[in-house]
Formats: structure tokens, C-alpha cells, sequence
């Protein structure tokens, strides 16, 4: 990278990789998304506001967010079956639940529950982003009453230079990578979460680059977004 | 724009995996010219009006393809070759093909003055190619380097139609495809050659031109697949290639056969298979009727016979060349055959692949002989190639320049070394100087050591401080350091030394006891750990000493001043405290970063002299006692724990002040105060071990020297048994107790050349990872302690950088550190280069020391006591301890060295005088013995003889500019008949040691006729070859 200025797959360090969505790509679901970030790619789905399946959970003045997360055993190159409870599993689903508890306006849906599933299905690195990314654009869909977006991105110090959103190879090789979920107008984090040693000087320009893609994220969320809401106008104008 | 590549991959486990990759193309990748307008480029690296060649009309930027780099790097490298276009493409093969070579590449490229271009045309729109249906990659990538030529072509037409680009290759096929597109094309020969420049010419490796059309002499090679197959399956066996250092047609690799740790002998030319020192190859076993059971010289008898044969055949120079094998497997039977006889037979093998080579450039010289035209003709011819170091081959390379390169020392690197050729073929790439100068001897002892010598990058003196000699410890650096700029602190060292790394204070505590400090220079304070100084420093390893000069680790503005503990400045530095007691026993220890401001700067004399001197009552002296008093009770607790007391017979030389040619010699003296200092860097360096141990358990930079094996000591057992001593090495206490009983009173020096032949029983200590193994093995046997490091000399050793680090980290919670700490894979890999280096260091050191014994011996012949240290079948070694010198005294016979191997192998030699006894390991006279009767002369180990020292100039490869002199010694007593020469300086005279320069001119009257047959070594060895051919 010293020598070129470009990154294994072709990216400048501060580059993120393509992301298409669509929404409403479920029936079934009250909204759904599919998100691709380059080869990672992710289906989400959100049940609800609905009863709550277990009275003992029910809140009696707000919904309770539930949240399930799933890899699909063919999402990487060697297949592999995960238990559903598998501890890296929950915690995942832990994070994407805890990013969005302070968005949703869960006072709105008293004594119910809103289930997030997310089912990915190809792996390319930077699966909480995606998940986070692709859960904000179905409860969107869903109609939900949302305070902001929650846009997600992570940055890493690969081959002592920082760069963002990266992939699976950039991800293997022994690097320190955060990934941030935050809300861009009010530019309020909601996770920092980061599984490796990082020199303290070194957070703060991670931090302020993965902001810089939360914010380019944020863009391509909502034009799928106003798209989307347009293309629907137009079909009731119809 | 976005691709997908996808391909299938193997894992190690064997699983098919399929992967698949995202490949963005882009629009935005510059061309890098300067005035181009067209991209928005923030650093042009290429030059607006590039070089000029006389093949092209216009000036022009070079696209070289991949071979090129493989191939002709030396040639790339030149100052010459300037503005380049590096593709991706290329780039990413060299980088597949091979890691060295990509890292010059690399290294040309951050060469600003070289500039040479990466441009990336795998991401650029409009240059990637995808792959064809039935296109092999090699053609595919041959493909993309054409796309990215002729845009290239066409961008910088549209910029400026005098500039153009022109592609370099040596493949006709891809030339004759190139041209077929319109593009310019050209192989690196015709481009060089319109250069019109010698130097570069003969640079370029040419594997066709050197073909002299012989049979094939050598098995091919087996494919990788083939290897890696036969390896697993246990059929083949891998290991490093060494070759013996006296026999470049024998080596061996280490490997397990049968579960078994063993040696496979690898013997002769053709089971050698054109592996060189070093590489890393694939053997197969022979069947075990062919084992060897004494490594012995017969074998290579053998060969060279049949060599000699084909030679007569064979071209004139290559004859010529091979006949010169002779006195260099000769020479070194005689140490061969010396090794103990082996019961179980040697597994010998052959060498079926070579899994990785190990080719480097190398020094030696030109043979003379294989030089045929006549002087002053630049008509390019083949000449053999003499490296200094005795374990590779001759190298056969093309050259313009022949007669310019004889006498000189010269660099060249191998190309290859296909089946037809005897030896490999290489290329030229530098003079070094005159052979025999004294600069350009250093100057190849330290490659031939693979000292890095070069000088600091810009990159790494950008990094030192940048108030460079001004810098000062400012308040800043108070921070996180304790202030001891009001302790007494000195330093101790020997006389000239500028880079002190080391200084010491004592003070007496309320209670009694003592608190004593040691301060190390705070190296790591300005080298960060990961930046190019550190990575360069890692690099070196360690500062390397020679008698005339020093290759320094660091930069000498950290090493000599801003590091080096000077005295009245002030100075960071790494403080080690311990509180002792009246005892010297540790009651407790802590570490810290400090400023202090030392005192006083001594000589080991100067602070012998103050503890002498009872006048003398100021603080530093009064602490320079207590310091001795301390460092008495501590080195008698060590030497009680059974630490060992050894001996090297290390010589100082004075050097002339202008010519720094030496003009005296001494042996090294040891003073109390040297103790002094040595016992609390021990101590200081056993206490941080344990700390890093306890922070780091996996991955502490640690020292250890193993327990020697007991076949190390059984010759000197059973030499100094005769002498009614016994040697008890099962424990170093033990051993340490029989070296202080082994006294002779009559003979005073009996005891050093002990302790220096123990020496030389022992293994060498290295530096480990503490997870690579366990705790039993971190012993340190010579010191007798169980854990050890290196801590206190920063400057010069890289290992105590890292030491300094790993404390740091384990006394400072606030330090921030990644895996250059941790990662025990890591640290493995780095104390394998630092024990490389320093085993490397020490014998260029040594090397050294003999070039100046050879200096100072020139035109002077000397007559000195010796003592016999080692007996070979028909030699024996004498040490000098006066110049710490050793040499070979040969026992059959006064005949000239050159030939002296004929005397085994032809019947018409001078049979040998004496004869080596097995059972006394001594070499006697022939004389038939009646029974009890002792021979009339015999030669013992320890026995004292007197020897007569002077330089031999039997030079190989014809005379001057061959090898390296060497140091002859003649026995003068006791007297034997045939061996001994008569002495040319009266022994009784006292002033004997005066005459030199009269002696010499005496020898060369004398006209002893040894000196007339060695003038002209190549006709006696005809002589004696037909002679056994008959």
C-alpha cells in the first residue's frame, strides 16, 4: 500500500466498498432490507411492533427490542454450521440491540415487542456494520418511530495506515479494527466496540475516519430510502 | 467500476476452497509525469524529459516486465537506469517469485533519485485485462504489461509527442507481439550495450552466452511438487545445505532420519548437484553399503581424478581451473582426516532438488589463469571466479574487462547454473579495490561476514533528534523518569571508547546497607520501536569491531553522544537499583527511566590507579571502593556457584597514528576494575531477566548457553590425563574447581592455554525466545546462573533495545506496546538474526585481527615460544600466546605446502616423518620401537615448542591478488630431521625479536627451494597428476 497509495482490493484507505439495498424485499416481514457491503451481504427483517411471545418479558410502558442474528453456514468459503447458541452469536445480536435501544421510541409501542432478525449470507468482513446497516433500513421500512438513522462503519489500522470499511483479507492480518455505530445528525455514537489492542493516540483518528463513513453511509441509507418512499408515491398517485 | 476475481485455493489442511475477491477498477490512478496536466497527481516521481538512448529517437520511460527484475536487478539498480514505470503486475510476480528481490525493488522505489513509478494498472479502467479462456497467466500477464505500455504510449503522446515509452524484455515472443501492436520494445542487452557502458555490461547476467557446450554433468533437479511429495512421504529429506569449511565437495545437511537427530553427509560434485552454501534442498539417502565410515578425503580423490581426465579434454581454462581443486581439498585432508574414527557408519546422501536457494552476492577474486587474451583486449571472455570464503564453488562469469579485474577484489553474484556447466554462472557487479590493500581487505572481510555496512539511510537520520549535537534533556523528559542527576555517578571503560552505555554510583544507606545503581544509556528513549532506524538497527543487530575501525548499530550521534553516557552532561538513561547488604547480597531491586549526570568518565587504568592512590578521598573515589568491595564478595559468591573462569588469548594492536598499520602487538590486560564493572552488569542483566521472564513468559528476549556434550571434552581429557590432571565437566562448578587445580608449577602459562582449550569445548550461547523452551534450558552454563539477558549495552547490541522494551513495558503499566513484545514467533525469528549477526560479527572481528597479524608480520619473520593445541593426522596447530596466534606446522616433510597433499596420494611423495598414534593422540617418528622404548621424537599436545613465524606467500589463483596470506610457522625445537628449519636468528640472542626486515631479506637469499617450487604450483601438480594417472 506504501508504494501504490491503494489498498489489496483497488480502495483508497479512506474508500468504502459498494453498497447496494433495496427494502421491502419480504412479504411477510412488516419491513425487511437487503444490504450488500462489496461481497458482504445481508438480509434483515422486523416483525412488529407486536404482542410480546412471553408475558413475563412485557413492559408496561414501552416495546422491548429483540433481537436475532444468524450466519448462514454457506456465507463463507469453507461451510460452517453455527448452534444457535452460539456465544458469538449472542453477543453480535447484544450489539445490534444495544446500538438501537436509545433510536427506537419504544415509548410509542407500550406493553409490545419488535423483532430484528438478520440473516447473513455471505461474509466478507465487517458483518456488525452490515447488520447494523441493513437492520436501520427494515425498521425504516416497518415504520418504526425512529429518532435518527444508526449508521455503522468500521476503521482499522492495516499495514500503519488507517483505512475504513474493511474486508475480509484486511480483516485477518492481525489488525486493530473498531467499529462504530452513530447517529449522523446529532453525530451521538451508540457502540464503539473494538476486540483488539490499539495504541490510545491512535483511536481518535480511527474514530473520526469511521465517522466519516458512518456519514457517507448515512447517504446511500437514505437515497435507497427517499427512493424507495418516492417510488411508493408514485404508485398511490397512480 | 467493480470485477470480481475469483479462483480456487488449496488450504495446508488440504481443503479446496473457493475465494473470491472484490477488484475495484478506478479512474483516478496518475501517470506520475511531471508537467502531465491530465492527472491530478500530487507527486509526479517521473521527470518531464527522461533519459535518452541511442536506439530511440525520443527520450523515453522504461516498462521492464518481470524477468527483467528477476533476472538483471543488479543491472536495475545502477544510477544509470533511471525514470521506470514498475507495473503492478510485474511488481506482484517479483513479490510471488521472490521476497529478495522484491525488497530491493522496493527499496529502488523509495529512492527518490532513482525514480522509478508503481503505477497500478491492475485497478486502472482502462489497462486491466481479464484473463482469456485458454490464456496461461504468465501470457496474460505478458498481455496486461503490453495494454499498460501502449496506454501509456498513447497518454503521453497526448501530452508531449517527444516523450515516449518504451517496454523491456528479454522474451522474442512477447517483443515480436509488442511490435506487432505498434509499441517500442527492446531487451535489456541491445539497450545496454547502446548505453556504451563496460561496467554495465558486464553486470548483465547472460545464462546462454556461457554455455561452452559440454555434456551434462549434473541430475536434474526433481519438480516442486515432486519434493514436497517425496518429503512428506519421508522419501526425501530437507534441511539447510552447509558445506564444510575446508571441503567445498563435501556437506551436510541436519535433519532427523529414522526419529533420530543425525548428519546426512552429502559427498562430491555430483550428489552435491549444484546446491550451494546455505540452500535449502532435498536429499536422498544412498543405500547403506555406500556410507562413509571415516569422513575422510578419498572420495574426493577419486572425483578429482576423473576430473582431471575429462579436463584434459575440456577447454584450456576451464582445465586450468579445475586443476587449482587440488591444493584446496589437499590442504584440508589433513584436518579432515584428524576427526575421530566413526563406528556406525555416516548416512550419506544426494541431493535430488533445491527446495530454496541461497545466492548472494559474493567477494573473491579473478584466477589468473583462466585469463587468456592479452592485455589491454576488451573482447568479452569467460573467467572463473574465486570467492574468499572456501565454501562456494568457482563462478564463471563474462567480463570486458579481465586484465582490469586481476589483483583486485571483486564482487560477483550467481545467475544460475544449468546441467551442462561445471560451475555456476554469474555476473560482475563490482571492484572493491586492490587485494592486499588494507581497506579493501576490510572491506571484504565484512561481506564475506555479511556485516551490513552501508551507510544510515536519509530516512533514518531524519529520525534522529533535531537539534542534532544541541540536544539537551529538557523538563519534558522528567516525566515518568526519576531525577539522580545529584548521585555520584562514573562510568568505567577501556581507553578510547566513546560510545558508553554504562555507568555505575554507590550509596551508603542509614541502615547499613548499600544502595547501588547501574544506569544504561535510555537507547530506546530516541529508537521507536517499528520506525526504519529501529528496523535498520534490528537489521545490523549488533555494532561490529574491528581492529582499525567499527561498524556502528545506531547512528553515531545517538551511539557516541546523545546516548553515550558522557560525563558533566546530563543524559537519559535506564537505572537499575538494588539495595545490598553489607554481604553484596540483593535485599531488594527496582527499575526506572532516570536523567542523571555522570560524574566522572575513567579508564579501567584511571579507576585502578584512584583505588590505588590513598590520597585520593573524593565521593567517586570512596564509591569506586565500595563498588570493588561489593564486586569482590559478588564474583566470589559466582565463582562459588561454579561460574568459570575462561580464556581467550585476545591481542591489542597498536596502530600508527596516519597509516593505522600496526605497529605493536599485546595481549589484552585485565585489571581489577574491568571485574568490577563485569560483575555489576551480571548482576544488573540477571535481575532484569527475571523481570521480563515474569512480565513476558512467552515471549522474553532471554540468553542461555547450553551444557556442553561430554564428547566435547574427551581429546582434552585424555590429553591432560598424561599430565596427571583430571577434568570433571559435569557440572560447571566442577569444571570450574579442576581448571583452578590444573597447575603446573614449572610452567606458569599451563593453566590459560587450559581455561582456552575449555573454551573452545563450550557451545555457543544464544539468544532466545523465553516460549521457544522450557525452563531447565534457559540455563546459562558458563555464568552458572538459570536465567540470563542482555540489558546493559544498548548501543551496541539490538537485543539489549529490545530488552530495554520488554522492561519498560513490565515496569510501566502506562506503556503502550503491541506484538513486536509479545508475539513469540516473532521474537523467535529476530534472536535467530541476532544470533547470525553476532556469530558473524565475532569472526569478521577475528578475521580482522588476523589481517592485521598478517600486516604486522609482512617482511618480518619471527621466532616466538609456542604450544601445541591440536594435533591433525600430519600437522599440528601451534598457539603463539605472545600474539595470540595460531598456525599449522606440517609433519611430512619440508616440501612446499602447494603439493604437500600428494604425499598421499602418489607413492612418489616424501613419505611423512611422523605419524599420528591414535592411542596417544601424538605424533611420532617411524623409527621401528622395541617394546616400552619411547620414540625418538613425538609431539604431544601442551608440549612447547618454538616456532618460527613468517607470511607465506604461496598465493593461490597465480600469485598476487590471489587468496589471502597466510601465516606460516616452522618448528625450531625440539629439533626433527625433515621438519624442523634452522633458525635464522640466534636463540640465545636476547634481541632476537629485533632483526625483521634482515631476517627476511636472509630467508630470501637463503634460497630455500620449497619458495622456487611453490613460484609455479601448477607445473608441479601436472607433474605429480600424470604421474598417478600412470
Amino acid at each position: 500500500m506504501a508504494l501504490t497509495g491503494l489498498r489489496i482490493d483497488g480502495r483508497r484507505p479512506g474508500e468504502l466498498r459498494k453498497i447496494t439495498s433495496t427494502t421491502s424485499v419480504l412479504s411477510q416481514a412488516d419491513g425487511s432490507a437487503y444490504l450488500e457491503h462489496g461481497n458482504t451481504k445481508v438480509l434483515a427483517a422486523v416483525y412488529g411492533p407486536r404482542e410480546a411471545r412471553h408475558r413475563a418479558l412485557v413492559v408496561h410502558d414501552r416495546a422491548i427490542l429483540n433481537v436475532e442474528f444468524n450466519v448462514a453456514p454457506f456465507s463463507t468459503g469453507e461451510r460452517r454450521r453455527r448452534t444457535k447458541n452460539d456465544k458469538r452469536l449472542l453477543e453480535m445480536a447484544s450489539f445490534i440491540k444495544q446500538s438501537f435501544e436509545p433510536v427506537v421510541i419504544a415509548a410509542l409501542y407500550p406493553r409490545s415487542q419488535i423483532d430484528i432478525y438478520l440473516q447473513i449470507i455471505q461474509q466478507d468482513g465487517g458483518i456488525l456494520q452490515a447488520c447494523i446497516n441493513a437492520a436501520t433500513l427494515a425498521l425504516i421500512d416497518a415504520g418504526i418511530a425512529m429518532t435518527d438513522y444508526v449508521c455503522a462503519c468500521t476503521a482499522g489500522w492495516v499495514e500503519r495506515e488507517a483505512v475504513i470499511d474493511l474486508n475480509h483479507i484486511e480483516e485477518s492480518s492481525d489488525t486493530s479494527e473498531v467499529t462504530i455505530a452513530m447517529l449522523p445528525k446529532s453525530n451521538k455514537v451508540t457502540l464503539a466496540q473494538m476486540e483488539s489492542r490499539l495504541h490510545v493516540d491512535k483511536l481518535e483518528e480511527l474514530l473520526s475516519l469511521a465517522s466519516e463513513g458512518c456519514k457517507q453511509i448515512h447517504q446511500v441509507l437514505d437515497k435507497t430510502i427517499r427512493d424507495r418512499a418516492e417510488d411508493l408515491a408514485q404508485k398511490m398517485a397512480v | 467500476m467493480l470485477r470480481q476475481k475469483q479462483f480456487v485455493k488449496k488450504t495446508k489442511s488440504g481443503k479446496v476452497l473457493k475465494v473470491v475477491k472484490e477488484h475495484y477498477l478506478r479512474d483516478d490512478i496518475w501517470c506520475s509525469v511531471e508537467t502531465c496536466k491530465a492527472c491530478d497527481q500530487t507527486e509526479a516521481v517521473l521527470t518531464a524529459t527522461p533519459s535518452i538512448n541511442k536506439l530511440f529517437s525520443l527520450p523515453h520511460y522504461i516498462i521492464p516486465d518481470t524477468n527483467i527484475f528477476m533476472n538483471q536487478i543488479d543491472v536495475m539498480e545502477k544510477s544509470q537506469i533511471t525514470n521506470v514505470i514498475v507495473l503492478q503486475t510485474v511488481l506482484e510476480e517479483v513479490k510471488h517469485l521472490s521476497l529478495p528481490i522484491h525488497k530491493r525493488v522496493r527499496d529502488m522505489i523509495s529512492n527518490k533519485e532513482k525514480r522509478f513509478f508503481v503505477f497500478s494498472n491492475e485497478h486502472h479502467r482502462e489497462t486491466f485485462i481479464e484473463k482469456l479462456k485458454d490464456e496461461t497467466p504468465n501470457d496474460r500477464n505478458d498481455r496486461a504489461i503490453r495494454v499498460a505500455t501502449k496506454w501509456y504510449g498513447n497518454h503521453i503522446k497526448n501530452l508531449n509527442p517527444k516523450v515516449s515509452v518504451v517496454m523491456m524484455t528479454d522474451d522474442v515472443a512477447n517483443r515480436a507481439k509488442a511490435e506487432a501492436d505498434g509499441l517500442q520494445a527492446v531487451s535489456v542487452r541491445r539497450y545496454i550495450e547502446a548505453l556504451e557502458d563496460d561496467d554495465l555490461l558486464d553486470m548483465m547476467s547472460d545464462v546462454k552466452g556461457l554455455d561452452d557446450g559440454q555434456q551434462t554433468i549434473y541430475e536434474e533437479h526433481l519438480s516442486p511438487a515432486h519434493l514436497s511429495g517425496g518429503i512428506k512421504s519421508g522419501k526425501y529429506y530437507q534441511g539447510k545445505l552447509s558445506i564444510s569449511g575446508h571441503n567445498y565437495l563435501e556437506g551436510s545437511i541436519f535433519t532427523k532420519v529414522d526419529g533420530v537427530e543425525n548428519t546426512i553427509l552429502i559427498v562430491g560434485r555430483e550428489h552435491l548437484n549444484r546446491a550451494v552454501d546455505g540452500d535449502i534442498i532435498a536429499v536422498e539417502l544412498l543405500p547403506k553399503s555406500e556410507w562413509r565410515r571415516t569422513p575422510t578425503g578419498v572420495v574426493i580423490d577419486e572425483e578429482e581424478e576423473k576430473e582431471e581426465e575429462e579436463n584434459l579434454k575440456a577447454e584450456q581454462a576451464a582445465a586450468a581451473a579445475a586443476n587449482e581443486d587440488k591444493p584446496m581439498t589437499d590442504a584440508t585432508k589433513s584436518t579432515t582426516d584428524e576427526e575421530s574414527k566413526l563406528d556406525t557408519p555416516q548416512p550419506c546422501g544426494k541431493i535430488v532438488g533445491i527446495i530454496r536457494r541461497n545466492w548472494r552476492q559474493y567477494c573473491g577474486f579473478v584466477d589468473r589463469k583462466s585469463v587468456h587474451t592479452t592485455p589491454g583486449s576488451t573482447a568479452p571472455i569467460n573467467v572463473l571466479f574465486y570467492a574468499m570464503e572456501s565454501k562456494i564453488p568457482k563462478i564463471k562469469f563474462r567480463t570486458r574487462q579481465a586484465h582490469n579485474l586481476l589483483g583486485k577484489r571483486v564482487i560477483v553474484s550467481i545467475d544460475s547454473w544449468p546441467r551442462t556447466s561445471r560451475y555456476p554462472i554469474g555476473h560482475f557487479i563490482r571492484v572493491l579495490g586492490d587485494a592486499g590493500d588494507k581497506s579493501t581487505e576490510t572491506e571484504v572481510l565484512l561481506l564475506e561476514h555479511d556485516v551490513p555496512f552501508h551507510e544510515f539511510s536519509k530516512q533514518v537520520l531524519s529520525l534522529l533528534p533535531e537539534e542534532g549535537e544541541n540536544w539537551v534533556v529538557k523538563p519534558e523528559h522528567f516525566a515518568g523518569r526519576e531525577d539522580f542527576r545529584s548521585l555520584n555517578v562514573c562510568s568505567i571503560d577501556p581507553p578510547g571508547c566513546t560510545d558508553i552505555d554504562d555507568a555505575l554510583h554507590v550509596t551508603p544507606l542509614p541502615n547499613g546497607n548499600y544502595q547501588v545503581g547501574v544506569h544504561i544509556a535510555d537507547v530506546t528513549h530516541f529508537v521507536k520501536a517499528g520506525n526504519v532506524m529501529d528496523q535498520e538497527a534490528a537489521s545490523r543487530g549488533t555494532t561490529v569491531y574491528l581492529v582499525d575501525k567499527r561498524i556502528d548499530m545506531l547512528p553515531s550521534l545517538l551511539g557516541t553522544n546523545l546516548c553515550s553516557l558522557r560525563s558533566n552532561v546530563e543524559r537519559l538513561s535506564f537505572s537499575c537499583i538494588w539495595e545490598l547488604n553489607e554481604e553484596a547480597e540483593i535485599v531488594n531491586v527496582r527499575f526506572t527511566k532516570s536523567v542523571i549526570a555522570s560524574k566522572a568518565s575513567l579508564t579501567y587504568e584511571e579507576a585502578q590507579n584512584r583505588i590505588d592512590d590513598e590520597r585520593m578521598q573524593d565521593d567517586v573515589t570512596k564509591g569506586i571502593r565500595t563498588l570493588n568491595m561489593l564486586a569482590k564478595k559478588l564474583k566470589k559468591r559466582r565463582l562459588d556457584m561454579g561460574a568459570l573462569t575462561l580464556a581467550s588469548p585476545e591481542v591489542r594492536f597498536s596502530l600508527e597514528r596516519d597509516t593505522q598499520d600496526p605497529v605493536d602487538v599485546e595481549m589484552k590486560e585485565l585489571k581489577e576494575t574491568n571485574a568490577l564493572v563485569e560483575e555489576f552488569m551480571l548482576l544488573a542483566n540477571i535481575s532484569v531477566a527475571g523481570k521480563i521472564y515474569e512480565k513476558f513468559p512467552n515471549s522474553a528476549m532471554l540468553r542461555c548457553h547450553p551444557t556442553p556434550p561430554a564428547v566435547n571434552f574427551e581429546k582434552l581429557e585424555k590429553a591432560v590425563a598424561r599430565l596427571g590432571i583430571t577434568i570433571d565437566h559435569s557440572t560447571s562448578k566442577t569444571l570450574s574447581d579442576s581448571l583452578d587445580n590444573a597447575v603446573i608449577p614449572e610452567e606458569p602459562y599451563f593453566n590459560k592455554l587450559l581455561r582456552i582449550m575449555t573454551t573452545r569445548c563450550m557451545m555457543q550461547a544464544l539468544y532466545f525466545c523465553s516460549g521457544s523452551k522450557t525452563e531447565a534450558e534457559f540455563r546459562h552454563y558458563g555464568l552458572a546462573t538459570n536465567i540470563y539477558t542482555h540489558f546493559t549495552s544498548p548501543i551496541r547490541r539490538y537485543s539489549d533495545v529490545m530488552v530495554h522494551r520488554q522492561l519498560h513495558a513490565a515496569i510501566d503499566p502506562n506503556v503502550t506496546y503491541g506484538g513486536e513484545l509479545t508475539d513469540k514467533d516473532n521474537m523467535d525469528e529476530l534472536c535467530g538474526v541476532l544470533n547470525h549477526r553476532n556469530r558473524m560479527a565475532q569472526q569478521a572481528g577475528r578475521s580482522s585481527v588476523e589481517l592485521f597479524t598478517h600486516l604486522f608480520f609482512k617482511n618480518k619473520v619471527e621466532e616466538e615460544e609456542g604450544y601445541v593445541i591440536r594435533i591433525l593426522k600430519n600437522a599440528f596447530i601451534v598457539l603463539v600466546p605472545k600474539y595470540g596466534i595460531e598456525g599449522i606446522v606440517y609433519a611430512s616433510a619440508k616440501t612446499p605446502r602447494s603439493t604437500s597433499g600428494d604425499s598421499s596420494s602418489s607413492a612418489a611423495a616424501p613419505h611423512p616423518i611422523l605419524v599420528y598414534n591414535p592411542e596417544t593422540d601424538s605424533l611420532q617418528s617411524t623409527e621401528p620401537l622395541a617394546e616400552g622404548q619411547t620414540p625418538k621424537s613425538q609431539i604431544q599436545l601442551f608440549q612447547k615448542v618454538m616456532v618460527q613465524i613468517s607470511i607465506d606467500d604461496d598465493l593461490k589463483g597465480g600469485g598476487e591478488g590471489g587468496m589471502r596470506q597466510k601465516l606460516k610457522m616452522d618448528l625450531l625445537k625440539p629439533w626433527i630431521e625433515g621438519i624442523s628449519v634452522h633458525g635464522i636468528c640466534n636463540k640465545d640472542d636476547p634481541e632476537a625479536h629485533a632483526c625483521t626486515a634482515t631476517a627476511a631479506a636472509a630467508a630470501a637469499a637463503n634460497g630455500d627451494d620449497s619458495v622456487k617450487k611453490r613460484e609455479n604450483p601448477e607445473v608441479a601438480q601436472r607433474g605429480s597428476s600424470k604421474r598417478s594417472k600412470a
